[in-house]
Parts: C-alpha cells; sequence; structure tokens
C-alpha cells in the first residue's frame, strides 16, 4: 500500500505535497472501496443467476419481470431489503443480535484482500495467505453461531449448531487439500502459488494437472469447500423444510442482505481459491500476460481470473441445484470418515511426489523428455 | 504507529480479559475471550509473526472457542439459574493483590535486560517451520503421541459402548 | 529458502537414543490395531501383548547401558539418570501390567484402550525422564497426565472413579497451566529452552537474581509440585486416588511420581549450582510441609486406598529431603528410594486389591479384619510392604530412608532429618494398624474371600517382596548404580 502511495505522489506532481501516511490511508481506503463494490456486485448478480440457474435447471424461467431478462430484479430486492423493517426480537440478546451479521459479513469480506484478481491486482500479498483466509473464516463461525443463539429461537439455535458443527468439520479437509498447491509452491502466498504455475505449458503448467494426487485434491476441495459454505447438497444448517432458515431465520431487512452478501462473499472466495490454487489463477493459457505493456496485461489477467472463478461459481449453482441433501449424520461421517482420510492420504502422495520427481509434475516430465 | 497500536490491542486485550471474568453469562464471557484472542493475534502481526497470529486464530477463535461456545449453547442455562458470583472482599483483596504483582514484576522486569530478541523473521512460516523439523523435531513428535492420547482418550470416556 | 539439511547419522543416534520410548509407543498402537481384530473373549492377549512390549524396552535400556547418547540437538539424552528412572518407571508399568490381567478381568478393563493409554502414559513419563529441553520435559508431562485423567475415570460408572477424574483434570490442566508459564518466563529470561545452555548462564549473578527467571523457575516448581503431589498442591490427590481403578493408583503413585521426580532432579541440580541458596529455603518447607501434613491426614483414614494415597504425599515429602542438600549423595539417595517406593507401594496397592472385594466399600479398613491368619501368604505380604513403608529394617524401605536423613545431617540439615524421624515413627502408627486389623482383631461377620491371583498377578507380588527384601539386605549395587547415575548427570 505505502509503495503504490509514492509511486502515486511521484507520479502526480499535485499530490507531492500530501503526507505519506495520509496518501497510504487512503489508497487502503480507495482499494477497500473498490473491493466492497465489487462484493455488492457480486452478490447482487450472483443471486440472479443462481435464480436464472435455478430455473433452467427446474424447467422454468426465473426472474423476467425488473429490466431486461429480469437482470434489475437484484436492484429491486436490495431495494426491498433496505426498505423492510428491521426486527429484533424481543427475548433476543439485542446487542449480539445486532452485531452477529456484520461479523459474518466482516468474516467473509475480509477474504477478498488476498485473493489475487491478476498481475499485480492483489490487496495484500500476505505471505500467510491462505492461512489467512482460514483464519478469517473463523469469524463466519463466530457470527453464525452469535446469530441462532442471540435469536433465542430454536430452529435458529438449532440452524446454527448445525452450521458450525459442520464448518468446522470442513474446514480440515478444505485446508488439506488447498495444502498441495502451497507445497508445490513453497509458499502460502497466494500469488506465489498463481505463479508457480505458469510457463509456456499452457492449461497444463496448472496444479490440476501437476500430478494425479493433485487433480485428485482439487475435487475434495470443491466438495469440501461447497460444504464450508453451506450450499446444497449440505445445505443443513438452513434446510428450509426442516429448519424453516436456520440461523437467519428471525432476521429481516438490512441485516438478513448481510448474511445473504456474506454467502455470495464465501462462494466467490471459494471458487477464487480454487482457481488461484488449481486453475492457474490468473494465468492465460499460452500466453504471459505480465509481459504485455501498461495496463492491459492486468486487465488480460483480471479478465482471465475472473472467467475461471465465474466458472466454478457456476458449477458450485449446477451442483446446488442437482443433488439432494444429506442427514446430518451422513454429513458428519462423510467429512471425518472419508474426506479427512483422503485429503491426508492425497498430502502424503504429493509430497511424495514432490521428492521423487524433485518438484516436476507430469507435464514437465514429459517436455523434459522432448 | 507501531507503539500506538500496540497500547490499542493490548488495553482491547486487556479489556477483554478483565471482561471475561466479570461477566455474568458465560456466553458473553466466552466471546470476550474471543475478543481476547483476536486482539493478541493482532499483537502477534505488529511483531512480524504473521503465521502465528493466523494460527493463534484458527485454533483458538476458529476451533476451541467455538467448542466452547457450542457447549454453551447447548447446556443453554437459563438466565436465572445461573449460580451468582458475590464480590466479597477476600476476592476484591485478591484482585488487587494480584495488580500490585504484576505492576511489581513489570517494574522489576524492566531493570534487567532482556536477551537480545529474535531476529525480525522468527514468526514467519519459514522460521517456524525450520524450527519445528530441526531443534524442535522431538517436541514435534511427541505433540502427535500427545494427541493420539487425547484423542484415544476422548474415545474411551465418551463413547457409548467401548 | 535453502532447504533444511538432514544429518542422517545424528538421525539415527537421535532415533537409538528414543529405541525404548519408540518401542513402547508402537507397542501401544499395536495393542490397539489386536484390540480391533480381536473377538471381545480373547482381549486377555491384550495385557500379555504390552507386557512384551515394555519387557522387550525394558531389555533396550539395559542393553543400551548407562553411557551418554544425545539426540535431536540436544532436546533429549540417555544417560545414567535416564537410564535408571527408565527402569523405575517400566518395572512400575509391568508390574501393573501383571497385576492388570487379574484385575480387568474382575472390574471389566479389558479394553485396548485401557492398555494403550497405559503405555502412551507410560511413554511420556520416559520422555519426561529424559528430556533435557524444558519443552520435551513438557510435552512428556502432557504425554503422561493425559491419559492418566482418562485411566483415572475409566469406571465411568463409578462416581467416585468420574469425581476424582474430574478433579484431577482440573487441577492437573491449571498446574500444567503453571509449568508452561515457567516454562516461558524462563525463556524470556534466557532465550532458550535447552536446560544444557540455561546452566552456565546461571553463573551470571544478574541472571540468577533475575525475577523475571526466579519467577519462572518458582511456576516450574509449583507444575511439578501437583505432579509430584507436594503438600499445598496435593488436594486432588486423596480423591483420584481413591477414584481411580486400583492399578491404577497404584501405577499412578509409582511411575508419575518417579517421573516427575526424576524431570525435577535433572532440572534441580544441574541449575542449583547458582540457585542453590534461594532454592533450598523453599524446598526445605515444601518437604517439611509435605511429610507432616501427608502422615497426619493418614493417620485418620479409615479406607485403606485413602490411606495410602495420604502415605504417598508423605513419601513425596520424604524423597524431596533428598533434593533439599541438592548433590550426588541426597540425589542418590533420592534415586534409591524412588526405586523402592516403586515396589513397595505397587505390592501393598496388590495385595490390597486382592482382598477388597468390589471399588469404594471394599476398600475399608474394617474388611482387613481377621485376614491374618485365615489368609497368611497375603497378609505376610502386606505387613512387609507395610513394614517397609514405615521404613522399618531389614526392608528397603529403612535403607531408602535412612541414606535420605543421613545425607540431610551430612548437609547440616539437622533439623529436616528429625522432622523426617518424627515423621516416620508417626507414620508406622497407621501401617501397623492394618497389621492389627489384620491379625488381632476378630472379623466381624465372615472373613471376605480374597480373589484367587492369577500367576502373573502373584508373580509381580513375588517380584515386588524380593526387591523390597533383596534390597533391604544388600542395597550397595542399587546404590552404586544410583550414585553414578547422578555423577553422570554432574558430569
Amino acid at each position: 500500500m505505502e509503495a503504490l502511495a509514492l509511486k502515486l505522489m511521484s507520479a502526480v506532481p499535485a499530490l507531492a505535497g500530501v503526507p505519506l501516511w495520509a496518501m497510504t490511508l487512503l489508497v487502503m481506503v480507495v482499494v477497500a472501496v473498490i473491493l466492497l463494490v465489487f462484493a455488492l456486485t457480486f452478490g447482487g448478480l450472483g443471486s440472479y443467476v443462481l435464480r436464472k440457474v435455478a430455473g433452467d435447471i427446474q424447467v422454468r424461467i426465473g426472474p423476467n419481470r425488473v429490466g431486461p431478462y429480469g437482470l434489475l430484479q437484484f436492484l429491486a430486492d436490495g431495494v426491498k431489503l433496505i426498505m423492510k423493517e428491521d426486527i429484533i426480537p424481543a427475548k433476543a440478546d439485542r446487542f449480539l443480535f445486532a452485531l452477529a451479521p456484520y461479523l459474518v459479513f466482516v468474516g467473509s469480506f475480509a477474504a477478498f484482500v488476498v485473493v489475487p484478481f491478476g498481475v499485480g491486482l492483489i490487496a495484500s500479498d500476505l505471505n500467510i495467505g491462505v492461512y489467512y483466509v482460514m483464519a478469517v473464516t473463523s469469524l463466519v463461525v463466530i457470527g453464525v453461531l452469535m446469530a441462532g443463539w442471540a435469536s433465542n429461537n430454536k430452529w435458529a439455535l438449532l440452524g446454527g449448531m448445525r452450521a458450525v458443527a459442520q464448518i468446522v468439520s470442513y474446514e480440515i479437509p478444505v485446508g488439506m487439500a488447498l495444502l498441495p498447491a502451497v507445497l508445490i509452491a513453497g509458499s502460502l502466498s497466494l500469488q506465489d502459488i498463481v505463479r508457480s504455475q505458469g510457463g509456456l505449458l499452457g492449461i497444463f503448467g496448472w496444479n490440476l494437472f501437476h500430478n494425479p494426487f493433485t487433480f485428485f485434491s482439487f475435487f475434495l476441495y470443491f466438495t469440501a469447500a461447497q460444504a464450508e459454505t453451506n450450499q446444497t447438497p449440505f445445505d443443513l444448517p438452513e434446510a428450509e423444510s426442516e429448519l424453516v432458515s436456520g440461523y437467519n431465520v428471525e432476521y429481516s431487512g438490512i441485516r438478513y442482505a448481510f448474511f445473504f452478501l456474506a454467502e455470495f462473499g464465501d462462494m466467490f472466495v471459494v471458487a477464487a481459491l480454487a482457481s488461484a490454487c488449481f486453475l492457474g489463477g490468473w494465468h492465460v493459457p499460452f500466453f504471459r500476460a505480465e509481459t504485455l505493456p501498461g495496463a492491459w496485461g492486468n486487465l488480460l489477467s483480471l479478465g482471465a481470473f475472473l472467467v475461471k472463478a465465474f466458472g466454478i461459481v457456476l458449477v458450485m449453482m449446477w451442483v446446488r441445484w442437482t443433488l439432494p441433501r444429506l442427514r446430518v449424520d451422513q454429513l458428519m461421517r462423510m467429512s471425518w470418515k472419508y474426506l479427512v482420510p483422503l485429503t491426508f492420504v492425497n498430502l502424503l502422495g504429493v509430497s511424495l511426489w514432490l521428492l521423487v520427481f524433485r518438484g516436476k509434475g507430469i507435464p514437465q516430465l514429459i517436455a523434459s523428455i522432448f | 504507529m507501531e507503539p500506538i497500536l500496540f497500547i490499542i490491542f493490548g488495553a482491547i486485550a486487556v479489556g477483554g480479559a478483565i471482561m471475561v471474568v466479570t461477566r455474568k453469562h458465560p456466553m458473553s464471557s466466552a466471546l470476550y475471550l474471543i475478543l481476547t484472542l483476536f486482539a493478541v493475534a493482532a499483537l502477534f502481526v505488529l511483531r512480524q509473526a504473521h503465521f502465528l497470529a493466523a494460527i493463534q486464530v484458527i485454533v483458538y477463535a476458529g476451533a476451541v472457542m467455538v467448542l466452547f461456545i457450542f457447549v454453551i449453547m447447548l447446556i443453554n442455562v437459563p438466565e436465572n439459574k445461573l449460580p451468582m458470583e458475590r464480590l466479597t472482599g477476600l476476592r476484591l483483596l485478591g484482585v488487587v493483590a494480584a495488580g500490585f504483582l504484576i505492576l511489581e514484576s513489570a517494574i522489576l522486569a524492566r531493570r534487567f535486560a532482556m536477551p537480545a530478541g529474535s531476529t525480525a523473521d522468527a514468526g514467519s512460516v519459514q522460521a517456524v517451520g525450520r524450527a519445528l523439523f530441526t531443534d524442535y523435531l522431538l517436541a514435534f513428535e511427541i505433540t502427535s503421541v500427545l494427541l493420539l492420547a487425547a484423542v484415544i482418550g476422548a474415545i474411551a470416556l465418551a463413547k457409548r459402548k467401548i | 529458502m535453502t532447504p533444511i539439511a538432514i544429518d542422517a547419522s545424528a538421525m539415527m543416534q537421535g532415533l537409538y537414543c528414543i529405541l525404548p520410548e519408540i518401542l513402547i509407543v508402537a507397542t501401544a498402537l499395536f495393542v490397539l490395531f489386536v484390540d480391533l481384530i480381536l473377538p471381545e473373549e480373547n482381549r486377555r492377549i491384550l495385557c500379555g501383548v504390552s507386557i512384551i512390549g515394555v519387557a522387550l524396552s525394558l531389555f533396550t535400556v539395559f542393553a543400551m547401558g548407562p553411557g551418554k547418547i544425545s539426540g535431536f540437538s540436544g532436546a533429549v539424552v540417555h544417560d545414567g539418570l535416564g537410564a535408571f528412572f527408565e527402569i523405575v518407571i517400566l518395572s512400575a508399568c509391568a508390574l501393573t501390567l501383571l497385576m492388570a490381567t487379574g484385575y480387568s478381568e474382575w472390574e471389566g478393563t479389558h479394553k485396548g484402550e485401557f492398555y494403550s493409554l497405559l503405555l502412551l502414559s507410560t511413554s511420556g513419563m520416559m520422555f519426561m525422564a529424559k528430556g533435557t529441553d524444558l519443552m520435551t520435559i513438557f510435552l512428556g508431562l502432557e504425554t503422561l497426565s493425559i491419559p492418566i485423567y482418562v485411566l483415572v475415570g475409566f469406571h465411568r460408572h463409578r462416581m467416585s472413579s468420574v469425581e476424582g477424574a474430574l478433579k484431577y483434570f482440573l487441577l492437573g490442566a491449571f498446574a500444567s497451566g503453571f509449568l508452561l508459564y515457567g516454562i516461558a518466563l524462563m525463556y524470556a529470561a534466557t532465550g532458550t529452552t535447552k536446560i544444557a545452555q540455561m546452566v552456565p548462564m546461571l553463573y551470571d549473578a544478574r541472571l540468577a537474581a533475575s525475577p523475571v527467571f526466579l519467577a519462572g523457575v518458582g511456576l516450574l516448581l509449583v507444575g511439578f509440585a501437583f505432579k509430584v503431589s507436594l503438600v499445598p498442591f496435593h488436594m486432588w490427590t486423596p480423591d483420584a486416588y481413591e477414584g481411580a481403578p486400583t492399578v491404577v493408583t497404584a501405577f499412578m503413585s509409582a511411575a508419575v511420581k518417579a517421573a516427575a521426580f526424576a524431570a525435577l532432579i535433572r532440572v534441580l541440580l544441574l541449575t542449583l549450582g547458582g540457585l542453590q541458596p534461594v532454592l533450598w529455603k523453599v524446598l526445605w518447607v515444601l518437604s517439611v510441609l509435605t511429610m507432616t501434613v501427608g502422615n497426619l491426614s493418614a493417620l485418620v483414614q479409615n479406607n485403606v486406598k485413602r490411606m495410602l494415597a495420604y502415605s504417598s504425599i508423605a513419601h513425596a515429602g520424604y524423597i524431596l529431603v533428598g533434593m533439599v542438600s541438592g548433590d550426588v549423595l541426597g540425589g542418590q539417595a533420592s534415586l534409591f528410594y524412588l526405586l523402592v517406593y516403586a515396589f513397595m507401594n505397587i505390592g501393598a496397592f496388590g495385595v490390597v486389591m486382592l482382598i477388597a472385594q468390589k471399588e469404594d466399600e471394599g476398600y475399608d479398613i474394617d474388611n482387613l479384619a481377621g485376614i491374618g491368619f485365615k489368609y497368611p501368604a497375603l497378609a505376610g505380604l502386606l505387613t512387609l510392604f507395610l513394614v517397609s513403608l514405615g521404613g522399618i529394617p531389614p526392608t528397603a524401605g529403612f535403607v531408602g530412608k535412612f541414606y535420605l536423613f543421613s545425607a540431610a545431617i551430612k548437609h547440616g540439615y539437622i533439623w529436616l532429618a528429625v522432622i523426617g524421624v518424627l515423621n516416620s515413627a508417626a507414620s508406622i502408627y497407621y501401617y501397623l494398624r492394618i497389621v492389627v486389623y489384620m491379625y488381632f482383631l476378630p472379623a466381624k461377620g465372615e472373613v471376605p474371600v480374597p480373589r484367587p491371583p492369577r500367576i502373573a498377578f502373584s508373580l509381580a507380588l513375588c517380584a515386588s517382596a524380593s526387591v523390597v527384601l533383596v534390597l533391604g539386605i544388600v542395597p550397595s549395587s542399587v546404590l552404586e548404580f544410583a550414585e553414578r547415575s547422578v555423577l553422570s548427570l554432574l558430569m
């Protein structure tokens, strides 16, 4: 941030008199606002796409009234949510009830900080990137627990507890399935991980095709991540038919909107991590985007990254509307008895592979023959 | 900048800790404890120990405290059945004495030079990993035995039929 | 980032150094695995497997000898002291397992979990006895404690068992916190957790007088004091000992104490050079308090298990007498006494276990009335163990106490020795009270029929009895071994 501020100050003479800390602060705020706008837009448009996908899969039309093809539906929904009365149940714990949605939103939004949108397009390239995401996700857990408890409603409580049991259980396979990418890059920073997948091998430089174990671990990650973000077939915390709506059942108006946005934020973060760790991130196949002059490289890589991330989001929606929901015990069994051991075996496999082939993947091995 | 942040987060940590022991409802105590843990993580960040900060949040706030809250929610003692803790003179005296002890040790500790602090990157992933796999390799391995023992123990105590 | 260079020969040496521990952990895992595939009725094999593992490990310790082998960049060392305590701990574990063959059958602890927890705890103790890094010692302590908490509460249907486990766990967790905080403070003051690196720094008077370091040592002492149940930190002992399955009580009283004292001796003897002027007063007070409170409380107990619990507190006080002086003579006496104590205490618990029909009520002292002439072998054994605990010749207990108190006198702690002897005299009252009950009081109603011991059980009792007798008459070779062990530490 400071480096960017310095660059800006040297580039624009009018800014030279501004103190450095103020400039840094300004840059920080601007970046945060850009990310926030992105997250909000993604939440809005995502909900529209979700409903359209659901419509297609269920052979109906979906939203089609507001704007062309119903495109402006999300604006109407947003306005509605803001205008609605904000109800706090009489016996709720007022403070925690009010605080919970913001915590959840902050937890999911904070992860955007380390998402590598493109060449040099990252709010902060933390050297603990992957761990940072896992750490801030725990805020979501606490927020959900708070919401479920503070509502003083048994559906909300049950939903909250289910959500937490689920998130805590699936955090382990998610982390373990991401570690192969960390091992290959030798760094936890997401930019480093993306950079390790470059080169002229095209899509075969991606970690997905690095070796059989990484290929497998992508799908393990996808499954576990689907569960960690509470999506069908793992949407027990808000199973409408059992719990009405789970931990957020008592929420209305703007507070509900925050839960809603957090859910889409989580979805994007999960997809972004998948694309950064397994699908080459912002790399454009067979092309070095970082060599382009000016801002073109940044823009092209941004495009590549968003295409990949949105593609994964679409697949997640697709899965969401096609598979039936699991039972609670099946859900727990799946995590502890299948996913966790599998991810560990997988991690062992990747480590052995890296040891035996000195860090080279299958495509590199083949390429080195010629 | 750093001293200011240190004071802010240090104050949050201490204030949170005080709230933990003074709140009536266990839920509030647990939430304040989370606040304290986050503040401590922030202090780690200030010392450039990013990895430790992340681990602190993941392990304590993300796992341990969540289990605490989980249990508190499951037991869900109604407000009027919570045990009453009274502020007796002896307890007050204890707090005052503890305060003096802390103050005294802080004053005394300042008189003695601490050994040269570790290098700047002591808290980085690389440094921690290196320490774990060289100097503390045995400690690392014993920990795995310890965790295994804890798992077996938990199952032996909690499983319906063993 | 340069990759970590692995020194293969150092690694092999490290692994060789912890070979006995590796064997124990491997046995624990193997027991778990066997438990999984074995049908319910063949569970007795588990005990046999565990005993074989312990015997193998014991054999390895003897084969490795008392030579100094250090490993893992100084985190652990196999030296005379480590070998001595490993022998004590493994013998205690072997005796416990031999007794468990019968006990598990009566009380339903024939479970893979029971044996593997016992073995894992043993491995923790061994690491503790050999640890030369405070982190190793702490982790060893935790690996020792957590299985023991569970084992105390292993009888989930008995309230006293669960109560004892909970009390022990809560206080134990607190004590671990103290210990860890102490280590943290010592680290803050010296910048290292390795004892060997800490020792030379202590000759710097500024460090030896630094409040941070002293507070660290104090907290460390509190943590250890809790584990060996020294007096202000002994509150958990009677309840945990009474509630635990009796084999576990026997194991705890002997092995846990030995392991904690091993680490304490290592830390204290090495650091005492610089800290002696401050520390001996603390140890003196702790020792006197522990002996006195333990013995006085034991006087009024009517439950044999509880009485033995208080007596074990008192014995921790005696053992501490040897450490007040903080040199070879005292250390040697402490080591010898710990070895003897393990055998006589486990033996005493073993006999009581046979006579008591069931947990809780079975251990009332009235139950022993009239046993004496009806079951002379059992009563004779119990008398031998109790006489030894009381410190009456010609038993090993007498020799142990003699050396402890003479070490104190040689260093001028006359009052300490006097208080110790007075305490011993007081303790004879309650030990002999049991003997009186057995031989001279008529039984109320029917004399209870002791359980018929299995061969393994009888073997354990005979082994304990012969050790107590033999060491009472010819203690010199073991005393020499103890002396060499302490010397190996100081060299």
